[in-house]
C-alpha cells in the first residue's frame, strides 16, 4: 500500500509521471492543465525528477520535441487541451504512424467558439482518428493510474503507439481527492522502460518519416490498423497485472446496476459518479435502469459495449463533443450505435448532447435523460436527432 | 516490380538501411532531359556544382573536340536520377546543355 495523498487531478497526474520517470518532458501551459507541468517543473528543479523540462514556445513544439525525443529513445511526456491540441494536430498523426510511444494528458476542455476554457469533450473527440490509444478516467486515482498503465501499454513492442490518457478539466483536474500513489520502484516495473522501438544512433543510421508516395503510404495505415486493434489484449494485460500489483481494477467499460436493465445511460468521465447515483435513486422508484462508462475509447471496445447492453430496450447515450451534421451529432453515440449494429442486436439508441462548454450537468439532468429512455423504450420510433440536455431553448 | 506488403515492412514509418535512395528512381517525374553537347562542354564543372540532385556525373573519358581541343574528362548526365529541372542548362556558361523535351 502507497501513500495516501489528497490531490486534484493534475498534481495526480503530475505525481504519475514522476514515478515513471520521463526522460524528456514538454511544457507549454494552457488552463485547466497548466498545473501538470508546473508541478513537474517543481520536481525537476528540486532536483526529485532528473529529467530534460523543455519550455517551448508553442504545443506545435511540444509535440515535435516530444516526437524528437521520442525517436531518440526517450520516454517522454506532455500535456494540453483545447487550442493547445488543435495547435498539436499534424504532429499526433506523426507520431502514431512513426509508432513512436509516450503518454500525453489531455484535460479535456471546449475549443473555441467561442472562447471557453470549461469542461467538455470536444478537444478529446476531435483527435479521435489520429491513432493514439485513448483512455478517459473519471476519478484522480484513475487519472494517476492511466498514466502508468499508458507507459506500460505504448512501450510495449506488440504495440508501440501513443497514448493519451483524458481526465475533465475543473471537475477532475482541480478538485482534490484522496489519491494513492505508489513508489518509483512500483510504478517503474510495472511500466518498465522498454526502449523496444527503432530509434535515432549514429551508429545505426535509419530514416524516421520519409516520404511515403502512393507506393508506399497506404501500407502505414493498414499497419497501424492492425497495432491498434492488437493493443486491446495489450490493455486487458495491463488491466489485469495492475489489479493483482495494486489492488485497483479498471477494464475497457465499467458497467453499473446493468444486469435487468430496461434502459440505460452509456457516457465517459467523471459525470458518470452523478449517473450512477441518479439510477441508485432510481432504481429505489422500481425504474429499471443502468450505466455504462466507457474507459478506454480508442481502441473501441465495441463487442464489450455490445455484449453489456444486449439485454436493454433503449440505450441513451451522452455525447460532450457535438459532431454538427453527422446522423447521431455525437462520436460516441455513433460508436455506441454501430457496436450494437455490428453485433446483430435489436436494441435501439439515442443519443444526448450535454453539458457542452462546462455548462453545469446535474442529477436533474440525469433525470432528463432516463425520463426520455422511460417515454421511448417501449416505442418503434425513438428520436434520430440529438437530444439536447440543458441548453436555453 | 512488386513491392512489400504491410506485414513485411518496418514497424512504422521507418528506412532501416541507410543510404537506399539511391533506389528511388527520380528520373521518372522528367519532362524535359538535359542534353550535354560535348562539343559546346568547356569543362567549367558549374553544371555538376549546381545540380541538387548529385546527377551530374563526371567520367575520366577523353574527348577531342573537331576543333581539336583535348579534354581528359566528360560530363554526363544520371538519366535514372536527374528530374529535368533544368538547373544545369540555366547555369552553363558555354550554353551547352539543351533542355529536350522527353517524348514516350
Amino acid at each position: 500500500m502507497g501513500k495516501v495523498l489528497p490531490l486534484g487531478g493534475n498534481y495526480a497526474v503530475a505525481y504519475a509521471v514522476k514515478a515513471c520517470k520521463p526522460e524528456v518532458i514538454t511544457a507549454y501551459p494552457i488552463s485547466p492543465q497548466t498545473t501538470i507541468v508546473e508541478r513537474l517543473s517543481e520536481f525537476v528543479a528540486n532536483g526529485e525528477l532528473d529529467a530534460e523540462f523543455l519550455h517551448v514556445e508553442s504545443e506545435h513544439s511540444a509535440l515535435s520535441v516530444a516526437i524528437g525525443a521520442a525517436a531518440a529513445g526517450a520516454r517522454s511526456y506532455s500535456a494540453t487541451c483545447s487550442q493547445g491540441l488543435a495547435l498539436m494536430n499534424e504532429l499526433l498523426y506523426i507520431m502514431a504512424y512513426v509508432r513512436l510511444p509516450m503518454a500525453l494528458t489531455i484535460v479535456a476542455r471546449a475549443l473555441s467558439a467561442p472562447i471557453n476554457i470549461w469542461n467538455d469533450h470536444s478537444d478529446f473527440m476531435s483527435v479521435n482518428d489520429s491513432g493514439w490509444i485513448m483512455m478517459m478516467s473519471s476519478s484522480n486515482q484513475e487519472a494517476y493510474d492511466e498514466i502508468l498503465l499508458a507507459y506500460r501499454i505504448a512501450e510495449d513492442p506488440r504495440v508501440l503507439l501513443p497514448v493519451i490518457t483524458a481526465m475533465d478539466g475543473y471537475i477532475q483536474s482541480h478538485v482534490v481527492e484522496p489519491v494513492e500513489i505508489v513508489d518509483d520502484e512500483e510504478a517503474l516495473s510495472f511500466a518498465p522502460k522498454r526502449r523496444s522501438w527503432v530509434t535515432l544512433n549514429p551508429d545505426k543510421p535509419v530514416t524516421m518519416g520519409p516520404v511515403g508516395d502512393p507506393n508506399w503510404y497506404f501500407e502505414f495505415k493498414r499497419q497501424l490498423w492492425e497495432a491498434m486493434k492488437g493493443s486491446r489484449a495489450v490493455f486487458d494485460e495491463a488491466v489485469a497485472e495492475f489489479a493483482k500489483k495494486f489492488g485497483r481494477s479498471y477494464s475497457a467499460i465499467e458497467t453499473y446496476r446493468l444486469d435487468d436493465a430496461e434502459v440505460a445511460i452509456v457516457g465517459m468521465g467523471s459525470f458518470m459518479g452523478t449517473i450512477k447515483a441518479y439510477v441508485d435513486r432510481a432504481r429505489k422508484d422500481g425504474i429499471k435502469v443502468g450505466a455504462l462508462r466507457v474507459k478506454l475509447f480508442r481502441p473501441f471496445p465495441a463487442e464489450d459495449v455490445a455484449k453489456a447492453l444486449s439485454n436493454v430496450k433503449l440505450v441513451g447515450v451522452m455525447d460532450r463533443a457535438l459532431v454538427p451534421g453527422s446522423p447521431t451529432g455525437g462520436f460516441l453515440h455513433s460508436d455506441v450505435a454501430c457496436s450494437i449494429k455490428q453485433a446483430g442486436l435489436d436494441v435501439r439508441t439515442l443519443g444526448y448532447i450535454a453539458g457542452l462548454g462546462g455548462r453545469l450537468l446535474t442529477m436533474d439532468n440525469v433525470r432528463q435523460m432516463v425520463d426520455v429512455l422511460l417515454k421511448y423504450k417501449d416505442s418503434k420510433e425513438v428520436p434520430k436527432e440529438p437530444i439536447f440536455i440543458g441548453v436555453r431553448e | 516490380m512488386s513491392l512489400p506488403g504491410w506485414k513485411q515492412l518496418p514497424i512504422g514509418v521507418v528506412i532501416l538501411n541507410p543510404g537506399n535512395s539511391v533506389e528511388y528512381k527520380t528520373g521518372e517525374w522528367r519532362t524535359l532531359r538535359p542534353e550535354i553537347d560535348q562539343e559546346k562542354c568547356i569543362r567549367c564543372r558549374t553544371c555538376w556544382t549546381f545540380c541538387p540532385e548529385g546527377a551530374i556525373l563526371e567520367v575520366s573519358e577523353p574527348y577531342k573536340t573537331k576543333a581539336g581541343r583535348e579534354f581528359k574528362l566528360t560530363y554526363k548526365v544520371n538519366y535514372e536520377h536527374c528530374k529535368g529541372c533544368g538547373i544545369c542548362s540555366n547555369e552553363c556558361p558555354a550554353k551547352a546543355i539543351a533542355m529536350v523535351e522527353e517524348v514516350i
